[in-house]
């Protein structure tokens, strides 16, 4: 297998993505199971080739600095999990 | 607390400053980035990061950000890219950051500063557009911490120098230098206070002599000129003595505590972070064409350092009065007006500009824009000096008139208070005989010799005069009637 | 009134044969009838039976836009004002969306009949819908086996009647492949065409919006309202939009249709090789050219499109972190866990397979092997559609290797799975536009059900126009587009 459980575990928590301890095996072999079919990549010479990000060759097209937006707060956090005045509330932040 | 680094050792700093550019929506989306709204209030979808919203640039950050790179002669890359810098932080609605990392809009440039009379070359190694994120608020919300993102999505130029600073005072001269000039080009409004212009150092000490440089940990979020200074000295200091001891440097950030003087390590951002940079896949290449590039060039303004020489030049200013003058665009400005409006020579103008008129702005911690006495008033008064019509003496007393009522003007007070200047040669003589006849002793001292007894005369005829004599006239006759 | 296309419907409302509210009831009554398909998510009753109510006061003034009184059902990927979008995620279950996406309002504009949101596998990955978090939509020819994914739901409601056409999402064959199973038309179109802003994002540089529905002049229609520059997503093109129905009757004559032989090789069922082959010479018949070509980078199009699709979806799916909208775990002690049990919690095991896959692509140490590594393939592919397609004008290939397999068949083994996207990722990668039109129906081994079988179209940049003409075409001379499964009259 290509992966350990602990490198899920390391990925994981990158993602901050709680995975069940007895799951932990499974996603390891799943995960060692595609990343062997990625690796058929390898085969092909890509020297020189330039990595291509997007199907067209656009630019980035400019906004005009204007406001546009109007305050939509009641309506943005009706959907909200937790606020008070206005605020989105988390766990503290330690910094 | 000294401010030297000891004689053995070498500080090695570089800064990484964010100015937030002047535009009036953000980087991405249409919403405001006025500052101090109610908390949430000018965050849209965009800015919170709600499922299916689309970035969209911003045609006024990009303008902004190649005038800077133009101002300090740099590459400006003709295609950029944005990246995802991705980590988790609840002031991050996306759980990344859209930035710059392989392709930055503008690439190598460099920017001059004075210490100690002497210019030094600071390389900027880049600078880039990016989104400014949301704040965290720490006030009792029973132990929970409230998030606010309007700020989320402001545009930020993030100009990052190369390590060439050597010690506190450079790194305060790069970063003041650097704040005139976001100022001059109006691509920042520069107020630390509100966070426009933040600096985070990365500071490291090693051996002088050493070329390998020391490990070095980062300062966050230095927000004043003065802290900056406290930051750096007290950071080399602490390195200086781990090492001396026998210790090693981390490499970590530390947040300063300027209620304390010292810094102190960040444990939450210890973590190893890993960002997963990858091009944003929202986003395209961002496209500066030659053209492009000339309409900036038209309209990139004179620049200090270029201002500073024409003033010397065609002023006939000494260094440090052009400097002065020349620190923000609106000063320069105003001494040109004045000189302009009064038609005296330049050196009385910058004197007064830089004296009397500095003094006054500080004292009652205003900005030449909004100055009580403008250029116009200024020059009314200057002109009366430069033709004699008061003295030096006089004008200031004219000068706080002026400062303290709004709707007078120099001419107006001379006339009114009556303290046009006495050049009446009879009138000056009538006075001198009079001090003379009262006050012979001090005539025999001055005589015998004692040269200091001629300023007693000069003050008691100018007393005599409430001040109004022509102070050469007066010079000149008072030495041949003493002879 | 339910197996009628657009044009006959909108034919019939203006003739006042029925009106948009009896049709739209219709539908209704048998989505609810046949909920067993589980092709909804969410049905919008009210709203769609007031939204008919105000079609038929349009159509009465004889003014009425195009899809006035049609009742379509919309991908639960795309946002809804006021209406739960739950891309078939736990995640956003309790999501009510504050905008509409802009092919809803466009939609919306032109007087189309929303019914409900369709399901999908979750965040539109997978490719049999069985990701959903509502369920799989099961598919009506046999009940038993997969719609395919992840537009699952959308194909189904088309073809058992549960709506007259729909949206879908396409960022691997989403659109092609449940479109092939359930024997409707189904396109992606170029990307660009059609506006992302409101289209919940899985992989943003493969995504892209399409119509689904009975048959290639439906496409088009429904095409015409979805397709148009939006200066809200940067990645939408400003080019021009044709006519779409007013080439769907130029005659093929001279067509030069290229057959990779990569395409049509191992792997692919004998019934499906049999069907398309049948297919391609209906197309000779009609004066096409056939002509076989190569496309060797094609076999790679798997890893590289699962490296780009996981990294892109690592990072778009880092929003959903239970702080300003759907799902948060109870009782957080402190922010990672909220982050990490929000997640955990909400999202189904292959969005976090793909998460995980996604993040380690993108890793220190990691972005030179995969990520960097696949966007060179996807260049290497990209340049062999471009050399090929200026040999020929359009491509044409299987959809999917299989027919619709069993529910629950093949979700032990997750590359399995993703092998069933062999014939439609690589062009996604290249960002081309593709259509899966029914071209046979037949089973795989004795005894087994028939089942539709789906024949894949390719075209050039921007070639829309062309791909519904080659389409239509076809179904003027076949009928497998009007073969409707049996057990939902």
């Amino acid at each position: 297998m290509l992966l350990t459980t602990e490198d899920v575990k390391k990925i994981a928590y990158l993602a901050r993505l709680g995975i069940d301890e007895h799951d932990l095996d499974s996603y390891t072999k799943d995960l060692s199971g595609i990343l062997d079919l990625m690796a058929q990549m390898k085969a092909q010479n890509t020297d020189g080739i330039m990595p291509m990000a997007h199907p067209l060759d656009q630019i980035q097209r400019l906004r005009t600095d204007a406001v546009t937006e109007t305050n939509q707060r009641d309506g943005f956090q009706i959907i909200a999990p937790h606020v008070e005045e206005g605020l989105y509330l988390v766990p503290k932040v330690i910094e | 607390m000294t401010s030297s680094t000891p004689e053995n050792w070498e500080a090695v700093i570089g800064l990484e400053i964010h100015t937030q550019l002047a535009t009036v929506s953000k980087i991405f989306s249409g919403a405001s980035t006025a500052y101090g709204a109610e908390p949430n209030t000018q965050a849209c979808a965009v800015d919170l990061g709600l499922p299916g919203v689309l970035p969209v640039v911003n045609a006024d950050a990009v303008h902004k950000a190649v005038m800077f790179g133009m101002a300090i002669d740099a590459h400006i890359a003709p295609y950029s890219i944005f990246a995802r810098k991705n980590y988790f932080y609840p002031d991050l609605p996306k759980g990344y950051q859209i930035s710059q990392m392989d392709l930055p809009i503008v690439g190598i440039g460099h920017l001059d500063i004075e210490v100690d009379g002497e210019t030094k070359r600071i390389g900027i190694t880049r600078a880039h557009l990016e989104e400014d994120a949301g704040k965290s608020l720490h006030e009792s919300f029973h132990g929970l911490s409230g998030i606010d993102l309007n700020r989320a999505g402001t545009p930020l130029l993030e100009i990052v120098s190369e390590p060439d600073m050597r010690s506190a005072k450079e790194a305060v001269a790069y970063m003041r230098k650097l704040h005139e000039l976001v100022r001059y080009l109006g691509i920042c409004d520069g107020n630390m206070q509100e966070g426009s212009f933040r600096c985070d150092a990365n500071v490291s000490v090693r051996p002088k002599g050493q070329q390998v440089f020391g490990t070095r940990a980062e300062i966050k979020n230095i927000n004043s000129f003065k802290f900056v200074e406290k930051a750096i000295n007290h950071e080399i200091e602490r390195q200086i003595e781990l090492l001396e001891n026998g210790g090693k440097v981390v490499q970590e950030t530390r947040l300063y505590d300027s209620d304390k003087d010292e810094t102190r390590s960040m444990r939450s951002k210890e973590e190893a972070n890993d960002y997963r940079y990858f091009p944003d896949p929202d986003l395209l290449p961002v496209h500066i064409d030659e053209e492009f590039k000339a309409t900036i060039k038209a309209d990139l303004p004179e620049l200090p350092d270029a201002k500073k020489l024409r003033f010397k030049n065609n002023y006939q200013l000494d260094n440090e009065s052009a400097g002065i003058l020349t620190a923000s665009r609106a000063l320069a400005d105003y001494f040109e007006q004045v000189v302009k409006i009064s038609t005296c020579e330049a050196k009385l103008c910058a004197n007064w500009i830089t004296g009397e008129l500095s003094a006054a702005l500080n004292k009652a911690d205003l900005e030449i824009n909004d100055s009580p006495v403008n250029a116009e008033r200024l020059a009314g008064l200057l002109r009366r000096i430069s033709d004699n019509t008061i003295s030096g003496k006089i004008a200031k007393q004219v000068f706080e008139i002026l400062w303290q009522q709004a709707d007078t003007d120099a001419d107006g007070i001379i006339e009114a208070q009556g303290l046009k200047q006495i050049t009446d040669t009879g009138a000056i003589e009538a006075i001198i005989d009079k001090i003379i006849a009262d006050n012979p002793g001090q005539v025999e001292q001055y005589r015998s010799g004692k040269d200091k007894v001629f300023g007693f005369f000069v003050g008691q005829v100018m007393k005599e005069m409430q001040g109004k004599a022509n102070p050469a006239e007066l010079n000149k006759m008072l030495k041949a009637k003493l002879s | 009134m339910h197996t009628k296309t657009i044009t006959a419907l909108a034919q019939g409302l203006r003739d006042r044969e029925f009106s948009s509210v009896e049709l739209t009831q219709h539908f209704l009554a048998r989505i609810h009838q046949y909920s067993e398909l589980n092709a909804y998510i969410t049905i919008t009753e009210e709203a769609a039976l007031s939204a008919a109510a105000h079609a038929d006061t349009l159509l009465a003034t004889g003014n009425a836009p195009t899809l006035a009184g049609i009742p379509i059902g919309q991908k639960d990927i795309f946002c809804t004002l006021g209406v739960k979008t739950s891309c078939g995620s736990k995640m956003l279950d309790n999501f009510i969306a504050p905008y509409n996406a802009t092919v809803v309002e466009k939609l919306n504009q032109t007087g189309a009949v929303m019914l409900g949101k369709l399901n999908m596998d979750e965040f539109a990955m997978g490719s049999s819908n069985e990701n959903s978090y509502y369920g799989a939509a099961k598919n009506p020819w046999d009940i038993a086996r997969v719609s395919g994914g992840s537009s699952g739901g959308s194909a189904v409601a088309v073809a058992a009647g549960l709506a007259a056409a729909a949206t879908g999402t396409d960022t691997g064959g989403s659109i092609r492949q449940p479109a092939a199973f359930c024997g409707i038309t189904g396109l992606k179109p170029t990307y660009g065409r059609v506006s992302r802003f409101g289209m919940i994002a899985y992989a943003s540089s493969l995504d892209q919006g399409g119509p689904m529905t009975h048959n290639a002049e439906d496409a088009a229609i429904l095409l015409q309202a979805m397709a148009g520059f939006d200066d809200k997503d940067s990645t939408s093109v400003n080019h021009p939009i044709p006519d779409y129905q007013a080439t769907l009757n130029d005659s093929l004559k001279g067509l030069k249709i290229g057959l990779p032989k990569e395409f049509f090789g191992e792997g692919l069922s004998a019934n499906i090789a049999t069907d398309l082959h049948n297919a391609t010479q209906e197309f000779q018949r009609l004066g096409a050219e056939l002509i076989e070509i190569s496309m060797p980078t094609l076999t790679l199009a798997i890893p590289a499109y699962y490296v780009i699709a996981s990294a892109e979806c690592s990072s778009n799916l880092s929003r959903f972190d239970g702080v300003r909208f759907g799902y948060r775990c109870e009782n957080p002690v402190d922010l990672a866990d909220l982050y990490t049990r929000s997640r955990g919690e909400a999202f189904g095991k292959e969005v976090k397979r793909r998460i995980l896959m996604g993040t380690y692509a993108l890793s220190a140490g990691y972005y030179d092997a995969y990520y960097l590594k696949a966007q060179k393939i996807r260049r290497l592919i990209s340049e062999d559609f471009k050399k090929a397609l200026a040999q020929v004008d359009i491509i044409m290939s299987p959809v999917t290797p299989t027919n619709a397999f069993g529910i629950g068949e093949k979700t032990a083994d997750p590359v399995q799975m993703y092998l069933e996207d062999l014939y439609t990722i690589a062009i996604n990668l290249a960002g081309l536009p593709a259509m899966s039109i029914p071209a046979g129906l037949s089973a795989e081994q004795e005894g087994a059900p028939m089942l539709p079988v789906g024949l894949q179209l390719i075209g050039n940049y921007f070639a829309e126009a062309q791909l519904l003409n080659v389409a239509h075409q076809y179904q003027q001379v076949t009928d497998w587009h009007q073969r409707k499964p049996a057990d939902f009259q």
